[in-house]
């Protein structure tokens, strides 16, 4: 594991594998929170803690229990309440001890429990076979990936609303195609960060 | 729509266009989007989502009186991810190419929000009968929406249907794009808008992705101590 290879992976999460725009993971919340800028990077500030966190504690879960147990099969059941306990935990702790931040990102916490982007990065990172460290950048960089698009995005649905669309494309219709348009451009960065180290 | 009783029969066809769960609920956009690359995943997607909600709809529907308000949602998705376990097994144990093809997707059934929305909206306050009949309804709307979506992408991306090549690409290049990710987007955008027009028809209002729709809202409300043009549905 060289620091070259954690680059990569870093990388590869944000632009190649970006969770939105090629997984389709967390697509809710990117077209109903992207609306405004400072809305779109609160939550995805709230998205990259809760990833972070999930990972450090379900991948240990994963490898010193439920694999020495044989019980693997349990993965989905176990993760998924590890999330929803976990966002709780977060949720009382931010707002007794970090009020500014939970005022800032709190109302967001609830949403994300049930936002695939957090089940899927914890899932992903044990189908993918990742080490501990490797999980835990991956994880971040998934998240800092779902903050470029939901900014990105957030600018491109500014422009539409000034716009001048037709009635039955208005709304979530010409919201879905501008975002094909986004995802068109991030299919550029393919095989990018392959090549990076040569 | 608990409130006024509505029949058996009303109740399993709304999902299939009324109230298509993707195209004018605006749920499981997910899963939609990523696995109709082609139709047949778009049929299994369709057929374990259904067996899923059929089950769950059915146990929280029994439950309803037991479960507190309070932890109805923590309550929803264990039921569920008990169902997906299953189903998830099931798939790898006899269906396992379909199993490589949905990958992450099939757990992730535990977070669609077509299931929770459900057993939120429908199952946790009607009986049992209309709840399984509620799933089954819904549950084929889901399916018939991903196989045309499905179908659409692999028509117009890899120039066949279902693995049965209609356009060899001796007239028009098929357009791999449609089977790349811009092409869910713009496919699900397309679809939408025609799905708006039939409804601006009927006199319906335009889907949105609203809180009525999302089975947060109302975690999400209690939450909020901020005005709800602030809120995270917005």
């Amino acid at each position: 594991m060289s620091i070259t290879s954690l680059i990569s992976i870093f990388l590869a999460a944000i632009l190649t594998n970006n969770y939105v725009l090629s997984k389709f993971l967390g697509i809710c919340p990117f077209l109903g929170v992207s609306k405004k800028l400072d809305t779109a990077v609160s939550m995805s500030l709230a998205v990259i803690v809760v990833m972070t966190i999930a990972t450090l504690v379900t991948w240990p879960i994963q490898h010193f229990l439920l694999d020495p147990l044989g019980i693997g099969y349990l993965q989905t059941i176990v993760f998924i309440l590890i999330i929803a306990a976990l966002v709780q935990f977060i949720e009382s702790f931010m707002k007794k001890n970090m009020p500014p931040l939970y005022t800032a990102l709190g109302i967001y916490l609830p949403l994300i429990t049930t936002n695939c982007a957090v089940l899927g990065v914890t899932t992903l990172n044990i189908d993918s076979g990742y080490n501990f460290i490797e999980s835990i950048v991956n994880a971040l960089g998934s998240g800092v990936g779902y903050l470029v698009a939901m900014v990105l995005f957030a600018g491109v649905r500014g422009r539409l609303e000034t716009a001048n669309i037709p009635k039955s494309l208005q709304g979530l219709p010409i919201t879905l195609i501008a975002a094909a348009i986004v995802a068109c451009s991030f299919l550029g960065f393919g095989g990018l960060v392959d090549g990076i180290f040569g | 729509m608990a409130k006024k009783q509505r029949s058996l029969k009303d109740i399993f066809f709304a999902g299939w266009i009324k109230e298509n769960p993707v195209l004018r609920l605006v749920l499981g956009t997910c899963p939609t989007l990523a696995v109709t690359t082609q139709a047949v995943n778009g049929l299994g997607m369709g057929a374990a989502a259904l067996l899923v909600l059929v089950g769950s709809n059915a146990v929280i529907s029994l439950l309803r009186k037991v479960i507190p308000d309070n932890v109805r949602i923590p309550a929803f998705i264990t039921v569920i991810a008990g169902f997906v376990t299953i189903v998830q097994m099931l798939v790898k144990a006899f269906l396992p190419s379909l199993n490589d093809s949905l990958g992450i997707f099939l757990p992730l059934i535990v977070v669609n929000c077509i299931i929770l929305g459900r057993a939120e909206s429908f199952a946790s306050k009607n009986p049992v009968i209309p709840s399984i009949i509620d799933g089954i309804g819904m549950g084929i709307g889901f399916t018939i929406t991903l196989v045309l979506f499905g179908s659409i992408r692999e028509l117009l991306g890899n120039g066949s249907i279902f693995g049965y090549v209609i356009n060899d690409g001796s007239v028009i290049q098929p357009m791999l794009i449609m089977i790349l990710p811009p092409g869910g987007f713009f496919v699900f955008g397309v679809l939408m808008a025609w799905f708006n027009k039939m409804a601006e028809g009927k006199g319906e209002a335009p889907a949105t992705l609203e809180c009525c729709n999302c089975p947060q809202a109302a975690y999400c409300r209690e939450a909020q101590a901020v005005p709800a043009e602030e809120g995270g549905d917005k």
